[in-house]
């Protein structure tokens, strides 16, 4: 299976994945989320959606589906 | 001779540029708007030691010098255009000490294009309690710049950084990261193409999807359209530049930042975890809504009482103290009056403003976000639409305008169409005084006033008018846009009074000068419409006399009969019967007829509306609320504003389109008459059937 941000516990941590332009878009990238970073599941808002998430001391929140497109490896 | 500097203040959301802003020029600021978008530009001067002169220019927030709505593009286009007035001689970065990473992506940037930049690194009071080193030598060493710490919540460090601007000359403007190393295949034929022009703004007017305007019409004439390789290929280079950019700040970073990870754990955690539970995350924003209605309310009333009885003595005074004429006339029953209605409310957007800029102050917007984006996205809209339809509650214009950082343009569009439902500062005034003249002022349960909950009912019915429409909204539009949602949670800050204060003082005046043109000209034009006529009009005092003549009447009330007789038959009172057989059946005479047309340009012209047209022709001092309350319904007797018509007219101004300047940003935001016309349409045919029901089932 592969493992996303969306698969995260809360207070698990990932390593991101090399990804594509086509499916994370470019502000996304600006604001911290880049290959090789660190990412931590904060918290969830209620409904499991969005995820509020630490990347690399970088707090954003995004949707599970945009979440779901980002691999990671677990650490 | 007199220096004079330009200086340009840019930087991310939420790293406090707005109050690095505020105490460089202090009150010495103009708002104004961008030409012909709709961008807020903020700007002011401060005067240095020796007759230096700097003109501060406060850039809309921005994350990269990738646009990607309009406040970003007029960033970028500043800065690539040489040639405007505005144009920098020195820009200055605001960057937060605990998100200086994110931060100094844009930094690098700006220092691409040759712009001298001094790095401001603001909050650096925090520094020490949070554990963060930050060895500033090495770190302007590596960045080629100079780096003044300050905290403008103490009024640290603004010396040094003035100092910085004055010799602003002497500052490096070597770039901090060649931009051809990301692909120098492709930056080599750029060179050849364009050889007279820096690399880096060529590769920013290629990739950016501006309409660059002047600045492409004139030296960099061909250069957006030069194209060697495929837009996914640009989308490719641009996100190595942004890696490329991340890999070199994480390198300057790892040698002269420090942070003790230990003190980790803070308030942020400790609050959000408490804001953002799913059950009291909820509870509190609730309360809070409610704290913020009750106040407008009752805090309010106050001063509003205190302003409606000082308008209705200032017109006494003037009709009794200034020379007997037309002149006189028109001040004490057009001029006075109609000033009278657009005061009235300042209180009460003072109060909504003073509420909206603290939640967006302490970072807590951001997570009513968070906490709001999954439920919102049911009805088609986005966490993000939470601010707009709050800010809503103040004016539906700033709230259009902050759609803009919504990214999906569906969920956008919807929000734009339907925050005109919600409950603004237009309609208070029409509401609170329909509200104390036909509901009782009694206590429910011993607290709570009556009065009170129905505005507060008001308020949910328009929160529920726009939620329901975006659903509905969302099954019928079809458009398909890519869904996307980043919110950035910034830190917890307390927030600073005096950025509250300028804001609640900034778009205090915006409204009432903004609003007061349009209603005082609308005064003036109505006492003259209803001060002359035609015909009858000019032999009112015979006519009465052969009337009444069997009668045996006082002075007084022949008076009055040729008062209410000359209002009939002038101007206004013609219009006014011509459009009676529409509004009658929603319970409403003549005069309210006029009062709905005029409030037609802006809602709360319906008091002053009111409020003139009853004074014309009366002799005591009275406030706006009694003259209401004094009308009587001329066909069915008893009061003209009684439950039925009451509650009618709360409902047709709960959901009637009223507003042109609403209808003008819409056109200006969709960029299409479509969309402000859908919506003057369809809601004000929802406004007249309900109404119309309301008052049949009444009455």
């Amino acid at each position: 299976m592969v493992v996303t941000i969306a698969s995260l516990k809360k207070g698990q941590r990932g390593i991101i994945k090399e990804f594509s332009v086509e499916v994370v878009p470019l502000k996304l990238l600006e604001m911290g989320c880049l290959p090789g970073n660190e990412v931590c599941l904060v918290q969830t808002a209620p409904f499991n959606d969005p995820l509020y998430l630490n990347i690399n001391g970088s707090h954003l929140a995004i949707r599970r589906e945009t979440a779901s497109k980002i691999e990671i490896e677990l650490i | 001779m007199a220096k004079h500097i330009n200086v340009a203040l840019i930087g991310n959301p939420n790293t406090g540029k707005t109050s690095v802003f505020n105490r460089l020029t202090g009150l010495n600021q103009k708002v104004g708007n961008y030409p012909g978008i709709t961008v807020e530009k903020k700007q002011g001067t401060c005067k240095f030691g020796r007759g230096c002169k700097v003109h501060v220019l406060d850039l809309p927030g921005t994350y990269s010098l990738n646009a990607s709505s309009v406040d970003e593009n007029v960033v970028i286009e500043l800065l690539l255009n040489k040639n405007d007035k505005d144009f920098p001689d020195v820009a200055v970065v605001v960057a937060d000490i605990e998100n200086l990473k994110r931060n100094l992506l844009l930094f690098t940037q700006i220092k691409d294009l040759g712009i001298p930049v001094i790095l401001a690194i603001n909050m650096a009071d925090r520094m020490k309690r949070k554990a963060i080193y930050l060895d500033v030598p090495k770190l302007e060493e590596k960045l080629n710049t100079k780096i003044a710490l300050i905290s403008s919540r103490k009024n640290l460090g603004f010396d040094y950084l003035k100092e910085l601007i004055e010799n602003y000359n002497q500052l490096s403007t070597k770039p901090s990261l060649n931009a051809s190393s990301i692909s120098p295949e492709y930056f080599d034929r750029l060179r050849k193409a364009f050889p007279n022009q820096e690399l880096y703004k060529l590769w920013l007017v290629i990739t950016q999807d501006v309409n660059f305007g002047k600045l492409d019409r004139n030296e960099l004439k061909g250069v957006a359209s030069f194209q060697t390789e495929s837009v996914s290929n640009l989308k490719r280079l641009q996100q190595k530049e942004t890696v490329a950019r991340y890999q070199f700040i994480n390198e300057t970073l790892k040698e002269t930042l420090h942070i003790d990870t230990a003190n980790a754990k803070d308030l942020r955690s400790r609050l959000d975890r408490v804001l953002t539970h799913k059950v009291w995350g909820y509870v509190i924003f609730f309360a809070i809504l409610l704290l913020i209605f009750q106040a407008i309310f009752d805090w309010s009333s106050y001063p509003m009482d205190f302003i409606d009885s000082t308008f209705a003595s200032l017109s006494e005074w003037a009709k009794t103290s200034l020379p007997v004429g037309d002149f006189t006339n028109l001040i004490a029953e057009g001029i006075i009056p109609g000033l009278g209605g657009i005061v009235i409310f300042i209180p009460q957007i003072a109060f909504l403003f003073l509420f909206i800029s603290i939640l967006e102050e302490t970072g807590y917007m951001s997570r009513v976000v968070f906490l709001m984006d999954r439920i919102m996205r049911r009805f088609g809209l986005s966490g993000k639409s939470v601010v707009p339809l709050v800010a809503g509650t103040a004016c539906a214009i700033p709230a259009i305008m902050a759609t803009r950082n919504i990214e999906n343009w569906k969920e956008r569009l919807i929000t734009i169409l339907v925050t005109p439902f919600t409950t603004c500062s237009a309609r208070l005034p029409v509401y609170l005084i329909i509200i104390s003249l036909v509901i009782p002022d009694t206590r429910v349960l011993g607290i709570f006033s009556l009065q009170g909950l129905t505005l507060m009912f008001m308020y949910i019915l328009g929160f529920g008018a726009a939620i329901f429409s975006a659903y509905i909204l969302d099954k019928i539009l079809k458009i398909r846009s890519k869904s996307f949602f980043v919110v950035e949670m910034p830190n917890y800050k307390l927030p600073l009074p005096k950025n509250v204060l300028i804001t609640v003082v900034e778009k205090t005046k915006a409204f009432v000068f903004g609003a007061g043109k349009i209603i005082l000209a609308i005064s003036i034009i109505l006492w003259v419409l209803a001060s002359y006529g035609p015909g009858d009009f000019n032999n009112a005092e015979e006519i009465i006399q052969n009337q009444y003549a069997s009668q045996n009447l006082s002075e007084e009330e022949i008076a009055m009969h040729v008062d209410s007789y000359k209002l009939e038959h002038s101007y206004i009172g013609h219009v006014g019967h011509a459009i009676e057989p529409a509004v009658r059946p929603l319970g409403y005479d003549w005069k309210i007829g006029i009062a709905i047309v005029s409030s037609f340009a802006a809602r709360e012209v319906f008091v002053g509306t009111l409020a003139t047209i009853y004074s014309v022709g009366s002799e005591d001092e009275q406030t706006i609320k009694s003259r209401m309350a004094a009308e009587i319904n001329p066909i069915l007797g008893g009061p003209l504003f009684n439950f039925a018509s009451g509650v009618s007219l709360l409902l047709f101004y709960a959901f009637a389109m009223q507003c042109m300047s609403t209808l003008a940003i819409v056109k200006k935001e969709t960029n299409s008459w479509k969309w402000p016309m859908w919506q003057l349409f369809v809601m004000s045919a929802i406004a007249y059937v309900v109404a119309l029901a309301a008052y049949q089932f009444l009455k």
